[in-house]
C-alpha cells in the first residue's frame, strides 16, 4: 500500500542493516567497478522515486539535475585543483536551479503533463546547449565546456584537504555506497516527518491540503529542490566514475532510463527504484556486450508490459502478493479489493 | 454592535458573459448560522468561492473582509490560516490516506507536535468515528466521507466555517445528525451554509439568504424567508422554465 | 530584398515542417487526450517505407504520399488494439507505454536496418532566389502541410465523419447516441494520427539520412508544439507552429541554429508558464 504515513515513515532496520552489510562486504567477493555505478544509478533512481512515489511530482528531465552535478563537480574541481568544493557545489547548484525551476512551475499552478513538458524542455535546452559549446570561447575560469565531447581530465575525488590522496577504485565504492545509504536515511526521516506527511496529503489531494491552510507549491519546490540535490549528488559521483561529463548525461535517454528504472522497480517505496535500477542496469550493460538482441528493444519491451500488467511496478505488487498470500487471519478481508490502485493520481483523472 | 465577520462590499464576479455575483454586500456576525440559498445559477457557489478564496478576487470586483481583515486576492491557504474551515462542494478528501491520518494533517498545522493527537482523538470521538478511524477513506460511503470532511474543518478549530452543500447525497437518518452537528459547531464559530435544498435549510433554522440572478434578493429569519411568495415563485419559475 | 525574402520561406518552411511533423500527434492528443510519445518513431517508419519503397523502383511520390501512411496506419492500428486501448484515461500510464514502444521501434529497426544512415535523393531540384540557392524541395513540403491543414480542417468542420469525431471527443456517450461506437472511434482515430506521422516522415525523407534514432529528434519539437498548442487541433497547432517556426529561425538568422532552438524551447517554458492549459486553452476556445 503507498498509502499510509506508517507505510512511508518506517524503517525497516534489519533489511536496512542486511542491505548494509551486504553493500559493505560487496568489495572482499567482487570487482568494484561495476557495482560502483549501480549505486550511483541507485542513488539517482532513489530520487527520483522520492519525489514521484512520495509526493506524486513526476518529473521527465530529472536528469538534468544529474547532469548539472556532474558538470558542477567537473568544473569547480579544475578550477579548484581539489575536489572538496567540487562536491558541494556539485549538490548545492542542482538543488537551488531546481529551486527556481520548481517554483515557477508550481507557483504558476502547473500539473502533469505540462509539468512534463517544462521538465523534459529543461533538460533538453541543457542538453543542446551543452552540445553546442566547443570550441576555446565557451570555458568557466579553466574549464573548457567541450561541446560535444564534454569535459574530461578533471580531478577525481580527494580526501578533504589532502589533494594528494585520491579516492577512487574501491576507495570511491565505499564513498558512494556511504552517500547511497545516507540519502536512503535521509528520505525515511524526510517522509516520517511532518513534512513529508503533508507532502503524501498533497500527493492524494493537493486542493485539499491547500484548503487546510498548507501552501502547496511551497512544499512541492522544496521536495523538487531535495531530489535534485540528491540526483546532483548521484551525478558528481558518475562524474569520478566516468572520468568525463558529457551532454548525454541531460538527454532524453538518460531521463527516460531513470523513469522506467522507477516504475519498473516500483513507485511508492524507496527500496523498488533502487531495485529497479540495479536489475535494469545490470541488464543494459549485460546486453550492451551482445549483438544479438538491441538494449533498446528490450528496455522498451519491459516499460510496456511493466505498464500494462504491474502498474505500480515490482517491488509493491510483491509486497502486495506477499500480503495476501502470506499474511493469514483476520487481517486480509480488507486488502484485496482496493490495491490495485495506480501510480499516483495526478495525471490521471481526466 | 461588533465586528463583523465576512463582509462583502460591492462584490461582482464575471463568468464569459454573465455577471454570476452582481454587487454583492454580504455580511455575516460572530456565531451565526446563515444559509444561503437560491437556485441553479444563482449565484451562491460562484460567491461561496470568491469567500474561500478559490476564484481570483481582485480589486476591481470589490472587496471582502473576514473580521476586518482585507482579503481580496488572498489565496484559499492564506485565508484559511486565518482561521477559516472550508469545505466544498464535492467531497474533498485525501482517499489514499486513512480517516485518522487526514485528520492528523488538519490538526498538525494548530496543534504542533504533541496536541495534534489530542486532538484527533477528540475530533473522532465527537464525530462518532472511533469504528472506522484506520479505514483509508477512499473506500468508505459518500456520507462517511462528509463527515470524514467536516472532521478536518473541526480539526483546525475555525472561527468560521464555509459548507457548500454539506447534506448532498446522505440519507435522512445522516440528515438530523449533520444538523446537529452543524448546530454543535455554531456553538463556537460563524457558519455560512450553501444549499439548494430548501427542506434541509428548514430543519436548520438560523438566517437565510436568498440569491437570484447574482443579486441579493431577500434576507430574513428562517421562516419569514421561506415562507415569502417571492421567494417561492423564484425557485417554482426557474424550475417551470 | 531577396536576403528578406530567403528569410521568409525559410520562417515558413519552419512552420510547415513543425505541422507535418505535429499533424499526427496533434490529431492524436487533441481528440483523445492520448499522448503518444512513440509519434517520433512513427515518422521516422514512414520515412523509412518510403526509402524502401524508393530504392525498390516505386514513385517515390506513391511511396511518400500513399504507401508510407498506409504501412503506419497499419502499424498503428495493431498498436492501438495491443496497447493503447487498455490505457485510456490514463494519460501518464499512456505516455510511459508509449515511450516504452518508441524504444522497442527503433530497437527493431535497428536491428533489421542497421545503423548506418539511409537516403533518398530530392525529386526536385533546387533552385535560384537572387543570390541564394534554395532547395525547390521545400517549396513542396510546404505545400503538403498546407493542403494538410485544409483537408482536415474540411474534414473535422464539414463532414459527418469529423463531426462523430469532434462529438467523441467531448464524451464517449455523443458517439454513442450517434450510433456509432466509441471505441471505434478512437481506434480509427488513433490509426489516422499514425498516418498522418508516416505521412510526414515519407514527405520529410529525401531531406536527410535516415537512422533509427531519427524519431527523437521529431519527437521532441513535436511534443513541444502540440501541448503548447493546447486541445484545439488545428488551430491549436498551427498558432504553437507559427510562433515557435518564426522565433526559431528568426534567432537561427540572427546567431545559430542551436540558439535558434533554444529560443524556442526558453519560449515554450514561457508559453506554458503562462498558459497552463496551452495556447488554445486559453484563447479560441471551442475552435476545432
Amino acid at each position: 500500500m503507498t498509502g499510509g504515513f506508517a507505510s512511508a515513515g518506517r524503517m525497516h532496520w534489519g533489511w536496512f542493516i542486511a542491505l548494509a552489510l551486504l553493500l559493505i562486504l560487496l568489495p572482499l567477493g567482487s570487482d568494484t567497478h561495476t557495482p560502483t555505478l549501480l549505486a550511483i544509478w541507485s542513488l539517482f533512481a532513489l530520487s527520483l522515486g522520492l519525489m514521484w512515489g512520495y509526493a506524486g511530482i513526476l518529473s521527465f528531465g530529472h536528469a538534468a539535475y544529474y547532469g548539472l552535478g556532474a558538470y558542477t563537480y567537473a568544473i569547480t574541481a579544475m578550477n579548484t585543483g581539489e575536489s572538496t568544493a567540487a562536491l558541494i557545489l556539485a549538490v548545492l547548484v542542482p538543488g537551488m536551479v531546481a529551486a527556481v525551476v520548481g517554483a515557477m512551475m508550481f507557483y504558476g499552478r502547473i500539473s502533469d503533463v505540462y509539468m512534463g513538458v517544462i521538465t523534459l524542455v529543461f533538460a533538453l535546452i541543457l542538453n543542446k546547449f551543452m552540445g553546442a559549446t566547443a570550441g576555446e570561447a565557451y570555458r568557466i575560469g579553466s574549464a573548457r565546456l567541450g561541446g560535444f565531447n564534454g569535459i574530461p581530465a578533471f580531478p577525481i575525488l580527494n580526501v578533504p584537504g589532502d589533494p594528494s590522496t585520491q579516492i577512487y577504485g574501491t576507495g570511491l565504492y565505499y564513498v558512494v555506497v556511504v552517500c547511497l545509504l545516507g540519502c536512503y536515511l535521509i528520505a525515511r526521516w524526510v517522509l516520517g516527518s511532518a513534512f513529508g506527511r503533508t507532502l503524501l496529503g498533497i500527493r492524494e489531494n493537493e486542493a485539499r491540503v491547500e484548503l487546510l491552510g498548507y501552501n502547496a507549491p511551497a512544499y512541492k519546490t522544496a521536495i523538487f529542490a531535495l531530489t535534485a540535490a540528491m540526483a546532483g549528488l548521484a551525478g558528481s559521483l558518475f562524474a569520478n566514475w566516468a572520468e568525463i561529463v558529457t551532454p548525454s548525461l541531460f538527454g532524453l535517454g538518460q531521463s527516460v532510463e531513470v523513469i522506467i528504472w522507477v516504475i519498473a522497480g516500483g513507485i511508492g517505496t524507496l527500496i523498488g527504484p533502487v531495485v529497479g535500477a540495479v536489475l535494469l542496469g545490470m541488464l543494459k550493460l549485460l546486453l550492451g556486450e551482445q549483438t544479438l538482441v538491441d538494449n533498446s528493444l528490450v528496455l522498451g519491451a519491459i516499460l510496456i508490459l511493466v505498464v500494462l500488467l504491474l502498474p505500480r511496478g515490482l517491488a509493491p505488487s510483491l509486497m502486495a502478493w506477499r500480503a495476501r498470500h502470506v499474511v493469514s487471519g483476520a487481517g486480509r478481508s480488507r486488502s484485496g479489493g482496493s490495491r490495485r490502485r495506480r501510480p499516483p493520481p495526478s495525471g490521471d483523472s481526466r | 454592535m461588533s465586528e463583523p465577520v465576512v463582509e462583502t462590499r460591492d462584490l461582482s464576479m464575471r463568468f464569459g458573459g454573465v455577471l454570476a455575483v452582481n454587487n454583492v454586500n454580504f455580511t455575516l456576525r460572530e456565531r451565526e448560522l446563515r444559509c444561503l440559498i437560491g437556485p441553479n445559477g444563482a449565484g451562491k457557489s460562484t460567491l461561496f468561492k470568491c469567500l474561500t478564496g478559490q476564484h481570483r478576487v481582485t480589486h476591481a470586483n470589490g472587496r471582502i473582509y473576514i473580521r476586518g481583515q482585507d482579503v481580496t486576492g488572498w489565496r484559499p491557504y492564506e485565508i484559511v490560516r486565518l482561521g477559516v474551515g472550508i469545505k466544498t462542494q464535492v467531497p474533498s478528501v485525501m482517499n489514499g490516506l486513512t480517516v485518522w491520518e487526514n485528520l492528523w494533517l488538519a490538526a498538525r498545522r494548530i496543534h504542533g507536535q504533541h496536541g495534534t493527537r489530542r486532538e484527533v482523538e477528540r475530533v473522532v470521538d465527537e464525530l462518532g468515528l472511533g469504528a472506522i478511524v484506520r479505514r483509508e477513506v477512499g473506500e468508505l460511503s459518500h456520507g462517511q466521507r462528509q463527515i470524514v470532511e467536516l472532521g478536518l474543518v473541526l480539526a483546525q478549530q475555525p472561527w468560521l466555517v464555509l459548507l457548500d452543500e454539506p447534506a448532498a447525497g446522505i440519507t435522512g437518518a445522516e440528515t438530523e445528525r449533520l444538523i446537529e452537528l452543524i448546530q454543535r459547531i455554531q456553538e463556537a464559530a460563524a457558519v455560512v451554509v450553501v444549499d439548494h435544498d430548501m427542506h434541509f435549510v428548514r430543519m436548520l433554522g438560523g438566517r437565510v439568504t436568498v440569491m437570484h440572478q447574482g443579486s441579493i434578493l431577500m434576507e430574513g429569519d428562517s421562516n419569514q424567508v421561506l415562507n415569502d411568495a417571492r421567494v417561492r415563485e423564484v425557485y417554482i419559475g426557474s424550475r417551470a422554465k | 530584398m531577396d536576403y528578406t525574402a530567403v528569410v521568409l520561406l525559410e520562417i515558413v518552411y519552419m512552420i510547415a515542417f513543425l505541422v507535418l511533423t505535429s499533424a499526427g500527434l496533434a490529431v492524436v492528443f487533441g481528440m483523445m487526450r492520448v499522448i503518444n510519445l512513440a509519434h517520433g518513431e512513427f515518422v521516422m517508419i514512414g520515412g523509412y517505407t518510403t526509402i524502401a519503397c524508393a530504392k525498390a523502383g516505386l514513385n517515390i511520390y506513391v511511396a511518400m504520399l500513399v504507401i508510407s501512411p498506409l504501412v503506419v496506419g497499419l502499424f498503428g492500428l495493431i498498436v492501438e488494439r495491443l496497447v493503447v486501448r487498455h490505457l485510456y484515461g490514463r494519460m501518464i500510464d499512456t505516455m510511459l507505454a508509449t515511450w516504452g514502444l518508441s524504444l522497442l521501434m527503433v530497437g527493431l529497426v535497428t536491428m533489421i536496418f542497421g545503423n548506418t544512415a539511409v537516403s533518398v535523393p530530392a525529386p526536385i531540384p533546387g533552385y535560384q532566389l537572387g543570390e541564394f540557392q534554395m532547395g525547390g524541395y521545400n517549396l513542396f513540403i510546404i505545400a503538403v502541410a498546407t493542403l494538410l491543414v485544409v483537408c482536415l480542417w474540411l474534414v473535422l468542420r464539414f463532414t459527418r465523419l469529423g463531426l462523430v469525431a469532434r462529438g467523441a471527443m467531448q464524451s464517449a456517450d455523443v458517439a454513442s447516441s450517434l450510433g456509432y461506437n466509441p471505441k471505434m472511434v478512437y481506434m480509427w482515430t488513433f490509426t489516422a494520427g499514425a498516418a498522418l506521422s508516416g505521412l510526414a516522415g515519407g514527405v520529410l525523407a529525401p531531406l536527410t539520412g535516415l537512422l533509427p534514432s531519427s524519431g527523437a529528434a521529431y519527437i521532441a519539437k513535436a511534443f513541444i508544439t502540440v501541448i503548447t498548442g493546447g486541445a484545439a487541433v488545428i488551430v491549436g497547432t498551427l498558432s504553437s507552429s507559427v510562433i515557435f517556426g518564426t522565433i526559431n529561425q528568426l534567432v537561427s538568422f540572427g546567431s545559430t541554429p542551436v540558439i535558434g532552438e533554444i529560443a524556442m524551447l526558453a519560449l515554450a517554458v514561457v508559453l506554458l508558464r503562462l498558459m497552463p492549459q496551452g495556447i488554445t486553452g486559453r484563447f479560441f476556445r471551442n475552435s476545432a
